[in-house]
Order: C-alpha cells, then sequence, then structure tokens
C-alpha cells in the first residue's frame, strides 16, 4: 500500500517561542525540529508497510528549514520525500496549508495512487489539530481522527479512539485520512542505516505552480483572520513560594481563602 | 459576502449545545453567555431535548432551539455535524457559530469553516466584536506564555471556546425559547462522514467529580504520587474539584488515560489548578498553563513547576495535602 504522511517542522519546544513584530511565529530562533506527534503518523506508516507491504511518502510545506522534516522522515526509513516550497506560501494559516498539501496528495495519487493519509494528531506549535480533516473535506476522503490503535486489513482502515467522555472503534474504506496519537506507538530512533540512506535521498521540490495553485489562494492573502497583538505573559511579582516547617498546609487552605478559590 | 465582518445586534449567533443526561453542559452555558454579547443567539442541539433543557437555554439567553435529530451513530461524527450546522447556517443567516474546544469540535469547526468560507479561531479564550463589527479573539498560545488577540477577516467566523474563558450567567429576563425541529436527512444529503463506520461506541462512566475538562478547580497528582492517588482525590474533593494527572501517572497504570492532563491529553484551563507532585514538563505545561491560578506542592525545589506557580510549596504531597483538605473544610464549615 502506499501511504503519505504529513509532517511539520516547528519551533523546538524546550526553547524560548516567540512572535515577530508582524504576529507571526518567530522562527529565526534556536533549531527546529520535526513535531514529535508526527513521528508517532511515520512510525504507524512505517509499521503497515513493513507488515503489508508497500512505500511511505513524508510531505512537508514550508520554508526552506522545513527539509528538515521530511529528512527525519526518511531517516526513520520513509522512501519517498516531497518539499512544497514557495515564497507565497509565508503567512498561511490552516486552510492554505490544508489547501497545498490537498494538492500534493493528489498529484501523488496522479503518480501513483495513495491508500491512506496519515498525520499527527496536531502541530505541538500551533495545536491546529483540525488539518487532517481539512485534508479529507478537500480529498472527499472519509477521516478517522485521533487513532489510539490503528490497523488496516482489506481495504479497511480500523481506528480506536478515546474521547473525552466516549470510546469508538471507527472503520473506513481506503482511500482514507486518518490521524494517530501519541498512544499509538513508540516512534524508532534513525539507526545508521536509515541516516546513510536518507542523505542519498532526493527531496523532490514543487513549487504552488507545480501543483497549480493560484498564490492568492495561500498565504497572507487567503488567510481569513489576522493577527492583532501579540503579548508574552507577564511575570507575575506576587508568586510566592514556601518550604513546609509543618504548617504549608495551612498556608495553602489560607492563600486559596483569601483569593476566594475554596469553591 | 462583504469583505468586512458583520454588524453586531440582529446578526445570529449559533451555539452548538452538548448535553450530558439530558441536560446542557456547563461549557454550553458559557457559550451561551458569550454569544449573548454577539448578536441574537440559537442553540442547537443533536438528538432529544427536554422542556427542561429548553428552558435552561432560554435562561441564559438563547431565543431559538434547533433541534436535529441523530439517526445513527455516524451521524455525530465530525463531518455529519459540520454538515448540520452549514445548513443552519444557510437557513438562519448566521454569521458566527460558537463551539465548545474539544478535539471532535475544532474538527467539526474546521469543515465548517471550510463550507462556509468563515475564519476560524480554536481554542479561544474570550471572543468578542471589534468596533467595527467584526469577531476579536484571545488565545493561550505557547503553553500560555503569549496572549494573541486577532480578528476574523472573513464575513463569518467559527469559534472553539475554552471551558471556563466566560462565566455562564443567566439572563435578567428569559424567555422560553421555541423549538425548531429539522429533518435530518436533508442536512445529512452527501456527507462524506457517512462512508466511515461507527463500530463501537462506549461511553465511559462520568465521575461523580465535575468533569476535567470543564472543572473550575482542578487537582492533579504526578511522578511524586507514587501510585497512591488518595490525598490528590481527597483535596479535590474538599474543594468540589476535578482528579487530573501526569503522562507518568497514567502510563504507569495509577490512574486511568483519560485524566491525562496536557497537550496531547484534556486541555484544562480552570480557575485553579494544583499539581501534586507534579514536575511541570513541557508537555503537561502546554495543557494547563492557561489556568488562572497555579498551585505546586513538590519535594524537589528545582522542580520546573516552581517557576511559574503561584503559589508554590516545597514539601511532602503526602502531608501538605491532608493537612490543606481538613483547613479547607473546616474553614468551608464554618462559611
Amino acid at each position: 500500500m502506499r501511504i503519505v504522511v504529513c509532517v511539520k517542522h516547528v519551533p523546538d519546544l524546550q526553547a524560548e517561542r516567540s512572535f515577530t513584530a508582524d504576529g507571526r511565529v518567530d522562527r529565526s530562533q534556536g533549531d527546529g525540529t520535526l513535531s514529535e506527534l508526527d513521528e508517532h503518523a511515520v512510525e504507524a506508516a512505517l509499521v503497515l508497510t513493513e507488515t503489508l507491504g508497500g512505500e511511505v511518502t513524508v510531505v512537508t510545506v514550508g520554508p526552506a528549514d522545513a527539509e528538515d522534516a521530511v529528512r527525519r522522515g526518511l531517516q526513520m526509513g520513509a522512501q519517498h520525500a516531497v518539499h512544497v516550497i514557495d515564497d507565497a506560501i509565508a503567512g498561511s494559516d490552516v486552510f492554505g496549508t490544508a489547501l497545498v498539501l490537498a494538492a500534493a496528495i493528489r498529484r501523488l495519487g496522479a503518480e501513483g495512487g495513495v491508500d491512506l493519509v496519515i498525520t499527527g494528531m496536531a502541530a505541538l506549535d500551533g495545536l491546529m489539530s483540525v488539518l487532517p480533516s481539512l485534508l479529507a473535506a478537500h480529498l472527499d476522503l472519509p477521516q478517522a481522527t485521533l487513532a489510539a490503535e490503528l490497523t488496516v486489513a482489506d481495504d479497511v482502515v480500523r481506528v480506536r479512539r478515546d474521547l473525552d467522555h466516549v470510546t469508538e472503534v471507527l472503520e473506513a474504506p481506503l482511500p482514507a485520512v486518518v490521524s494517530v496519537t501519541d498512544q499509538a506507538n513508540e516512534p524508532r530512533y534513525p539507526n545508521f542505516k536509515g541516516i546513510m540512506a536518507a542523505r542519498k535521498t532526493p527531496v523532490t521540490a514543487w513549487s504552488l505552480a507545480d501543483l497549480g495553485i493560484d498564490p492568492a489562494t495561500v498565504g497572507d492573502a487567503g488567510a481569513r483572520t489576522r493577527v492583532l497583538e501579540a503579548t508574552p505573559r507577564p511575570v507575575r511579582e506576587d508568586r510566592v513560594l514556601i518550604t513546609d516547617d509543618g504548617e504549608a498546609g495551612l498556608r495553602l487552605a489560607a492563600y486559596l481563602a483569601e483569593n476566594r478559590l475554596l469553591g | 459576502m462583504s469583505a468586512t465582518g458583520s454588524a453586531a445586534g440582529g446578526d445570529v449567533v449559533l451555539v452548538l449545545v452538548e448535553q450530558h443526561d439530558g441536560t446542557p453542559r456547563g461549557s454550553a452555558l458559557e457559550l451561551l453567555a458569550a454569544a449573548r454579547a454577539l448578536g441574537t443567539v440559537h442553540a442547537v442541539l443533536l438528538g432529544q431535548v427536554s422542556d427542561a433543557a429548553v428552558a435552561r437555554l432560554g435562561a441564559y439567553g438563547a431565543v431559538a432551539v434547533h433541534v436535529v435529530g441523530v439517526p445513527t451513530p455516524e451521524a455525530s461524527l465530525p463531518p455529519a455535524v459540520a454538515a448540520v450546522l452549514a445548513g443552519l447556517v444557510d437557513k438562519t443567516g448566521a454569521s458566527t457559530v460558537l463551539v465548545a474546544s474539544t478535539f471532535p469540535n475544532k474538527e467539526l469547526a474546521a469543515r465548517l469553516a471550510l463550507a462556509t468560507g468563515a475564519g476560524l479561531v480554536v481554542d479561544a479564550s474570550a471572543v468578542q466584536r471589534g468596533p467595527d463589527g467584526r469577531v476579536v479573539t484571545t488565545q493561550q498560545v505557547f503553553a500560555a506564555s503569549w496572549t494573541l488577540r486577532g480578528e476574523v477577516t472573513a464575513a463569518r467566523a467559527v469559534v472553539a471556546l475554552k471551558p471556563n474563558a466566560v462565566h455562564a450567567a443567566p439572563v435578567a429576563t428569559p424567555v422560553l425559547p421555541p423549538v425548531i425541529t429539522h429533518d435530518a436527512a436533508t442536512l445529512f444529503d452527501g456527507v462524506p462522514g457517512t462512508r466511515v463506520r461507527v463500530v463501537e461506541r462506549t461511553p465511559r462512566p462520568e465521575s461523580s467529580r465535575p468533569d476535567l475538562g470543564e472543572a473550575q478547580v482542578v487537582v492533579v497528582g504526578g511522578r511524586g504520587v507514587a501510585g497512591d492517588f488518595s490525598p490528590v482525590e481527597d483535596l479535590a474533593d474538599a474543594l468540589g474539584g476535578a482528579v487530573g494527572a501526569t503522562r507518568v501517572a497514567t502510563d504507569e497504570g495509577w490512574i486511568s488515560h483519560e485524566t491525562q492532563v496536557g497537550q496531547t491529553g484534556v486541555m484544562i484551563s480552570p480557575r485553579l489548578y494544583i499539581g501534586a507532585g507534579v514536575s511541570g514538563a513541557v508537555h503537561h505545561r502546554g495543557g494547563m498553563q492557561a489556568s488562572e491560578v497555579i498551585v505546586a506542592v513538590n519535594n524537589d525545589v528545582d522542580a520546573p513547576i516552581f517557576e511559574f506557580a503561584d503559589f508554590g510549596v516545597v514539601g511532602d504531597l503526602f502531608t501538605v495535602l491532608p493537612q490543606a483538605a481538613a483547613e479547607i473544610r473546616r474553614l468551608k464549615a464554618q462559611g
């Protein structure tokens, strides 16, 4: 089976993260990385193709350094990589990103077929967990998101997922779009062989023109929301740190009472 | 569609109301309160609705209640619900749709926004209209270390609002809203979600404590509880709060997985968060740092949680929590 995994390059979570004056995520600071949650998606795809046969293509959208994300996918064991890169994409919201990814998946489908699209559950930088839904809508495919367990048999994908108040098992005929949670698997670390192989694998670069996308529909031009203001959380000056001297529980209760937090 | 936002006042605002045991969830009442500042509030319910529920929705500002049947389990999946709401946007001319910010709701919000050309904001902590009538939202991002204020530039807006973002106050002069029943079949026509089959759907028993995602007070146990959640549960009960856990605690099997608070678990923003034996790792932080007041009890003075706690206690949770719980009960009994 042929699986496409959508991955995203995100600022390192451990690093300080901030916004530029025009309200965009500042990507100039520190190293980026493949979104940790996307590693679960790559792992799920690799496990499926290892048992059922087939190939995995990792796809990303973004500026030059986003290539690191697909590179990591190749190191883990994916066979092919696509990087959609175009200056007009800058400033895209999730709708623009979904439009571009959907076009790339459509092209991959036309070139050799796509049976399954897998994404992580969210992008850790913006937590826009809605991308898989938008892809499914664009591609007119069934969606089975937030898989804690994922299996494929007889051209049907089966997903178990735990929502806030309910556990569900869903089945969808292939081709389909699924997303996996961090419960789905334990992503592998790239081994030496994988790292060497990834070096030799070319990353296919596509522009918007290659995908037949009008630049006016993505980037800042296509965005439906606009940042007015980005402000860092103020450091609270009245923070209290005490060491238990035998009465810390009483002081905690008093603090809650003072702040009308006794419930 | 005009390029600018619509004016407030006569605008219809649709609110997706979720129920539990036939009663609107607390988050739904908050949505209604938030919606009142945006326009004329219409509630939307899937499934059955009782007279009491309708009256309650009226008490919180709904002037009409749209009820759509759920003929099959598949009809409550996000793509189908998005199609229902798109149909109702069309029928009512609504400019804005509000939903509670849960994973399935964010999915349906995105599909609804795509279908209606609306701007989308998820995990919003506030929503109002700007001076020119546009929908303006606030979000806490990057583990709540930044606050973003943004506006929807499209003519329509779909906003997923976090629980506890708004105080749910009833209106002064409630009306009993009329119930408008819709035929689901016409609204679901041609929804791709129907190609998905629900093989199994098992509601999990909800605890007698408040819902974790909606609770005003949450007490969380981490690695430091070492398998014993009883002091955490006792303090939560003293405060009428919910019990949460870190990834470590759920992975160890000390407590069920659905109590996990964090970026990949339940995202919480209560008025009061108490972390006991919680180190404050980045993924946990991402799910709780939007809490109004953060209290930490940990015997490790170097735990990262002390860097952002409003009230920190370096000490043994097994002595501090019971003492606090007893004192809280005493103070509450005094009134």
